[in-house]
């Protein structure tokens, strides 16, 4: 190889980097097959209770964490006609402004009752800055199979510590007519 | 900007729409223009991984003259703005502006007098991109959101009634103060 020129070596380097893997990620058509990591800081997710209770007290510990204030909590009182969350408050606006959020996940390590967390969802892009503005219906879990939306009672016989030692298993189905 | 403006409506002006939209989002240059961290995820986005070509936009420009669209990767300080606005002006229209990264977008974390609280009190943006830094496929994402937005795009007669039509919308709608949503 050293006798031949400089120039057609360099080809050589062309040649075999054809039989190379390809690195490249076909990213919108193949998204799937390049998921991000399971504990990737994606947009924020407002869990539920096993009956469909929300998890969000209301204390603003996650407002009061963010460093760039994005998120926005006003806290209201639970009622026996409306109960959104097992105990006293829930939160009843719930903001996180996506252009301030820097996802660094502080707002998940202040949540007292785990009612906050990260999806690994990203495609957050958007024309508007309002539409930016995730509000609470944005950002609560859905409801599955075996709960039943908020506003509803708490289970019979069950106070708001069986829920906060998490010994609820799911909605009888008693709730609403109670 | 030329014979295109000029026609009038129907089914020759939606042909020269689609074929103007397609021909636009097929080699949209961007600038360069990376102001911080963000523009370190630009570049991961001009690589081999991310591979920006597959959209026919591996072409960063560093002369505005040439190049559609300004990707604003990072915050940008009081002393950057006018920089940016000059920037913007020496781009030939059509052209587009994605602000790329919570700083950009709104001034993030960088709620202070030095910090431009989101770049569209300078320039007119197109796409707002969340994250800090985005990762590269969330570029994409936005990339690509900017160019169905291009393919969409109205022209002469159509544009200036979408214009009128967006305008007595505006007039009608809520003032952003009113827009109160869950709040008392």
């Amino acid at each position: 190889m050293a006798e031949l020129p400089q120039a057609v070596r360099g080809f050589g380097v062309t040649f075999t980097t054809m039989f190379k893997k390809v690195v490249t990620e076909q990213y919108p058509e193949d998204a799937a097959k390049y998921p991000p990591k399971p504990r990737f800081h994606g947009r924020h997710q407002l869990n539920r209770w096993a009956d469909g209770l929300e998890k969000c007290v209301g204390c603003e510990l996650c407002a009061w964490a963010c460093p760039a204030d994005a998120i926005f909590v006003e806290g209201a009182d639970n009622s026996d006609t409306e109960r959104f969350s097992p105990g006293e408050r829930y939160g009843r606006v719930y903001q996180i402004n996506y252009l301030r959020c820097i996802f660094c996940g502080l707002c998940i390590e202040a949540c007292p009752t785990r009612a906050l967390t990260m999806t690994t969802e990203f495609e957050l892009a958007d024309n508007n800055r309002a539409d930016l503005i995730y509000e609470k219906h944005d950002l609560l879990a859905p409801v599955l199979p075996g709960m039943i939306a908020a506003p509803h009672a708490m289970v019979p016989g069950a106070t708001e510590k069986d829920y906060y030692a998490n010994k609820i298993t799911g909605a009888t189905g008693d709730e609403v007519t109670s | 900007m030329g014979l295109e403006e000029a026609l009038p409506s129907g089914v020759l002006l939606t042909t020269v729409e689609n074929f103007a939209g397609y021909a636009r989002k097929g080699s949209l240059w961007p600038a360069t223009f990376g102001l911080a961290c963000c523009a370190i995820e630009m570049m991961a986005v001009g690589g081999p991984r991310f591979d920006i070509a597959r959209f026919g936009m591996e072409v960063f420009r560093a002369s505005p003259r040439q190049a559609d669209l300004m990707i604003v990767a990072g915050r940008v300080s009081q002393k950057m703005a006018p920089v940016l606005r000059q920037i913007y002006d020496q781009m030939a229209a059509p052209k587009w502006v994605l602000a790329m990264g919570a700083c950009s977008s709104s001034g993030g974390m960088f709620n202070n007098y030095a910090i431009v609280q989101g770049v569209d009190h300078v320039v007119p943006v197109d796409i707002y991109l969340p994250g800090c830094p985005p990762r590269p496929e969330m570029l994409i994402d936005a990339i690509l959101k900017l160019h169905d937005q291009i393919q969409h795009t109205k022209m002469g007669a159509n544009r200036r009634a979408q214009i009128a039509d967006l305008e007595s919308e505006a007039l009608l709608a809520p003032a952003t103060v009113e827009m109160k949503g869950l709040l008392r």
